[in-house]
């Protein structure tokens, strides 16, 4: 499967110079979209696409364009996960409670790439309401993995990372909050970076677990995630745990060198039980940048395992409180019930799909008197310890941390029914949304076909460093990165 | 801890989510499968150990005290399902003494 | 029961009363958006995203707000914490847009206050603790009878700012709580922080109260008490609920922990049909906002520039004005009038004159009219000029009277109109006399019998002559005049 025919820089170029057409640009992409997406075998990346729209907007676009100043992504095509507020398609979270809702306002990340000159391209399928790791929970049906169309494209991003692994778009933008950009990434084999918390405005980002959320992006190459994240991230008055930090241009990270830096690799991450050829790719990879003259080292993050737990104890908790607002009152799906009660449940009910029930359920446990203190207080506390662990190590000298990104390649389809069992594939990612620090996966390799990830963990704020690895790791690879 | 199926009528009721009682049975066993993985948070020491405050430590910004608001550019009632004259309806509350309906 | 029967039951039973005040504060947008907080817009016209709670809004904090309700508790002598928390209060109403309340919870914005609302027989001091102010956001309102078998929601008050003000249970009387709401009332209007109005709903009261037998230490269970629109009502109301918790108990019973509502109509407490111990508000600290923090030098400043306090203002009247208390107590009940009060003294000078034309002639024009200082058109600097005009003697004291109420029509200051309706004092012997001459003949019998030794006739004859001068006439001049005249 090849990327898009051009990255993002490319077709900012292009499109600049006149080479190419906005409405053009679109075209193929619907195309290609039209290709992958329909009939029994479709990937179903899409929940909403509305292709007049599109192609109007570009032609609108296009005129504007060939004269205009060279803004950071004119005339590229940026999917946008569904939980992401857009003007024109619908916003449904792939939920059964949002069907059809269309937002009277639009998500600043989405403004602003407007603003860039990008084109918001159709709404991407996800997990109903951001929980899940395999976009096989939605009420959309799920969507499935380009590479490989039998496997989960992973989730909760399943749907943005499956348009730009399929090639339509080369950038989308989706949503972390244990891993939902970074373990699609990794089973589709494209980059996905989650940023610092804060450094990216939540404003228009459904939310679910505010103190995790983010909004991530996807690219088919480094450049194409860094140039995008450049445009979206910045302070937004809107939203209050917004940094107020300046913006560099992530993109100049291409040219840094990475000779006498320090790599940490964290025991934590390569268990006994990992799959080894998963570590073979990972300690491929370290190899490659150790030639290009980085220092490896061995550390420790001894709260690792305890992310799961705190993690599916903080999140549900806030997701039982951020969801109390689909009650059927004023937008969206309302059923009828016995008096205002039963409208509330029989709308809840039949709104919401079983997973989401049951964090709701959880959430609302962990929370509720007498369970605060030993469940919620306690997993804030861990996570300040967890929080604490990264601190310390890069406070030693360590500049980047490297690590697998998921213990497993993408699953089959309805392989994997537990929940418990699928909260697993959280494990590496986890950390990172409860630490709040930055982290991205790229591809480093496959193994029977099906892609590797490996992850860069960065401190607060430190997507600069991160992008100058991973650049450096991406041109050392070459092709590499998908064999 | 075990949950049992009380609590989960009672969680259910706070969370307004109507559960059939198969579902609500079904709930008694996977919120204990889960929260029983949970139950390593509880031997870890935490004394003195702050709960995380958000990772900015610059503080809550303010704005200033005046508008304009965000602007909707559909009106309520394009995407409220009742409005009449203005207001949104709801069913009537059956005790509306109060704020919090039972 | 009367109340001398309660004064009874009070002789063995101990009534404790905490009251729980909402107050909406005064700013121009909301708490955690830029909406209007502006009242009597149509219905759903002033909201947005955020207080809509629509998937994806996020809160952003009022500065005033914070500013308001940080002035208010200092106000209150409470510490204002640097450091303070917002937390979620969970609960489904239809006018709780988010489904929860962003609200203060673990670490509120002040503690530890105290208000002074009366004096003992013994000159001490009855104080009202003040556990905590934190600051809140308002719902929407529901209105339940409008049409048959729903209820209309509307969500324009939805995100206003309030504070609410939770005291100690340190009142002991229906009078005590009802000189604390009075008392709290007059210290936020002074530091002009929100119009605390009961029947405009900017002041909201709930009440907790127990009962004990005098001579025990420990609280008795209590109840809330909700739904009442005025401070009379408070008073009442728990009097009411007193009374039967005094009841219940004497028969030997228990009471039970519950909602009461306060139906004024007819007079009566009655259990809420909501049911209690159903609300688990699940607080936790609310993620999209992040700690509140104060420099400490801004609370310092905050306070050194609070505006002045009823109580110092009251001490600054006696000592400064030489005012009794009859006449400060109605000067300075309301902030407003107290501040026109001064303006009219120090421009003219002599507080006592100012006192009684402010208490009389001007809170009498408020209240035939619409009360509303801010558009009385008597501006201080003019009634002080017309006070200067009566001291200097360039007119009477009638013609005053009468200049102001064409003061009050018109606005036109008071010289302007002395001069155009002829109101200028005459204190010219030749006309004085002649109008004097007119009188004695008009009034033959009266004139004789003043001459006569009659001298409580000197009013009348005086009467008559400032009648006929239409009040322009000095009545000092003119009663030389007439001793002269008809004197012995």
């Amino acid at each position: 499967m090849s990327g898009p025919a051009h990255g993002a820089g490319a077709l900012r170029e292009h499109t600049h110079r006149g080479a190419l057409a906005a409405s053009d640009t679109v075209a193929s992409a619907l195309e290609r979209a039209d290709e992958v997406n329909a009939g029994r075998d479709g990937l179903n990346i899409f929940v909403s696409l509305d292709e007049k729209h599109l192609r109007r907007h570009a032609e609108a676009c296009s005129g504007f364009m060939a004269h205009a100043e060279p803004a950071p992504l004119l005339g590229v095509p940026v999917a946008i996960k569904d939980n992401i507020a857009s003007l024109h398609h619908p916003t449904t979270c792939g939920s059964r409670i949002l069907a059809g809702y269309r937002s009277p306002y639009e998500a600043t990340v989405v403004r602003r790439l407007r603003a860039a000159g990008a084109i918001p391209f159709g709404k991407t399928n996800m997990d109903e309401f951001a929980m899940g790791s395999s976009t096989e929970h939605s009420a959309y049906g799920p969507t499935r993995n380009p590479v490989a169309p039998d496997r989960v494209p992973g989730g909760s991003s399943g749907g943005s990372a499956a348009a730009v692994a399929a090639g339509i778009v080369p950038v989308a933008l989706g949503s972390e909050t244990g891993g939902s950009v970074r373990q699609p990434a990794a089973f589709c084999g494209i980059v996905g970076v989650k940023p610092t918390y804060g450094r990216v405005s939540r404003f228009g980002l459904v939310a679910f677990a505010s103190s995790l959320d983010q909004v991530g992006v996807f690219g088919a190459t480094v450049d194409d995630a860094a140039r995008t994240l450049g445009v979206i991230a910045g302070r937004d008055p809107l939203d209050s745990t917004s940094a107020d930090l300046p913006v560099p241009d992530y993109h100049r990270a291409t040219d840094g060198a990475i000779r006498g830096l320090v790599i940490g690799r964290p025991k934590e991450y390569f268990p006994e039980s990992l799959d080894p050829r998963v570590r073979q790719r990972c300690d491929a990879a370290l190899e490659k940048l150790r030639e290009l003259g980085a220092e490896i080292r061995d550390v420790s993050l001894p709260h690792t395992e305890l992310a799961i737990p705190v993690y599916y104890i903080v999140a549900p908790a806030e997701a039982s409180s951020n969801l109390a607002r689909f009650d059927g009152v004023r937008y969206g799906l309302r059923m009828e019930g016995d008096g205002l009660r039963g409208m509330y449940e029989a709308t809840r009910s039949r709104g919401f799909g079983p997973e989401v029930t049951r964090r709701i359920m959880i959430g609302t446990y962990v929370l509720s008197a007498g369970y605060y203190d030993a469940y919620y207080r306690k997993a804030q506390q861990v996570r300040t310890l967890i929080t604490g662990d990264f601190a310390r190590v890069f406070a030693s000298g360590v500049d980047v941390l490297f690590t697998p990104t998921t213990p497993t390649t993408a699953f089959p389809i309805g392989a994997i029914s537990d929940p418990y069992e699928m909260y697993l594939s959280d494990i590496f990612t986890a950390t990172a949304n409860l630490a709040g620090v930055p982290a991205m996966s790229q591809p480093i390799g496959r193994v029977d076909g099906l892609p590797v990830g490996g992850q860069f963990i960065a401190p607060h704020f430190g997507e600069e460093s991160m992008f100058t690895f991973a650049y450096a790791l991406e041109r050392a690879l070459g092709d590499e990165a998908r064999s | 801890m075990a949950v049992t199926i009380h609590d989960v009528r009672h969680v259910a009721a706070l969370a307004r989510l109507g559960l059939t009682d198969e579902r609500a049975a079904s709930l008694v066993q996977e919120m204990n499968t889960i929260l029983a993985h949970m139950d390593a948070l509880s031997a870890v020491d935490t004394t003195g150990v702050d709960a995380v405050a958000g990772v900015g430590a610059g503080g809550l910004p303010v704005r200033a005290d005046k508008g304009p608001p965000l602007p909707l550019t559909r009106s309520l009632d394009a995407f409220a399902p009742s409005v009449r004259d203005g207001f949104i309806l709801v069913p009537r509350l059956s005790t509306h003494d109060t704020a919090e309906e039972s | 029961m009367t109340a001398p029967a309660i004064d009874a039951l009070m002789r063995d039973w101990e009534m404790v009363v905490g009251l729980e005040v909402h107050v909406q504060l005064k700013t121009r947008t909301k708490a955690f958006c830029a909406c209007s907080t502006e009242y009597g817009a149509p219905p759903n016209t002033n909201v947005c995203p955020v207080c809509l709670a629509l998937p994806g809004a996020l809160p952003t904090l009022n500065a005033h707000a914070v500013e308001l309700a940080t002035r208010a508790a200092l106000a209150l002598g409470c510490t204002v914490h640097a450091n303070s928390v917002f937390a979620r209060k969970n609960y489904f109403y239809p006018d709780l847009p988010k489904g929860y309340q962003i609200s203060q919870f673990d670490q509120p914005l002040a503690t530890d206050g105290r208000v002074e609302i009366g004096r003992r027989e013994d000159g001490s001091p009855i104080n009202v603790g003040v556990t905590r102010v934190h600051m809140e956001e308002d719902a929407g309102k529901s209105v339940h009878d409008r049409y048959a078998g729903a209820t209309a929601i509307d969500l324009n008050r939805a995100g206003v700012p309030l504070i609410e003000i939770v005291s100690e249970p340190d009142m002991r009387s229906a009078r005590e709580a009802g000189a604390y709401l009075r008392v709290l009332k007059q210290i936020l209007e002074y530091m002009a922080v929100s119009d605390v109005s009961m029947e405009e709903g900017s002041l909201r009261v709930d009440a907790n109260v127990s009962a004990r037998r005098r001579g025990q230490t420990r609280l008795g269970t209590k109840t809330e008490v909700k739904n009442m629109n005025s401070f009379s009502g408070v008073e009442r109301a728990l009097e009411m609920e007193f009374i039967r918790q005094v009841g219940v108990l004497e028969q030997g019973g228990r009471i039970d922990q519950q909602t009461m509502l306060w139906d004024g109509a007819a007079g009566q407490v009655r259990p809420s049909r909501t049911k209690e111990g159903s609300h688990d508000y699940r607080y936790f600290p609310e993620p999209d906002l992040p700690p509140l923090l104060l420099e400490q030098g801004w609370i310092d400043r905050t306070l050194h520039e609070l505006p002045e306090l009823p109580a110092a203002r009251r001490a600054r009247f006696a000592s400064e004005y030489a005012l009794g208390d009859y006449d400060i107590d109605v000067l300075t009940a309301d902030p407003v009038i107290a501040d026109y009060y001064e303006s009219v003294t120090r421009a003219h000078g002599d507080s006592k004159a100012a006192a009684n034309w402010v208490m009389g002639e001007v809170l009498a024009q408020l209240r035939a009219g619409d009360g509303d200082l801010a558009t009385f058109r008597v501006r201080p600097h003019d009634l002080a000029e017309l006070l200067n005009l009566v001291r200097d003697g360039v007119v009477s004291h009638t013609a005053a009277k009468q200049i102001f109420a064409r003061m009050v029509a018109t606005g036109d200051p008071p010289a302007q109109i002395a001069e155009r309706e002829g109101l200028v004092k005459v204190d010219d012997d030749a006309q004085l006399s002649r109008w004097l001459d007119e009188v004695v003949a008009e009034m033959p019998t009266e004139a004789e019998r003043f001459r006569n030794g009659e001298r409580k006739l000197q009013g009348v004859l005086i009467g008559a002559v400032m009648k006929k001068s239409k009040g322009r006439a000095d009545p000092r001049r003119l009663n030389q005049l007439l001793a002269e005249r008809l004197g012995r």
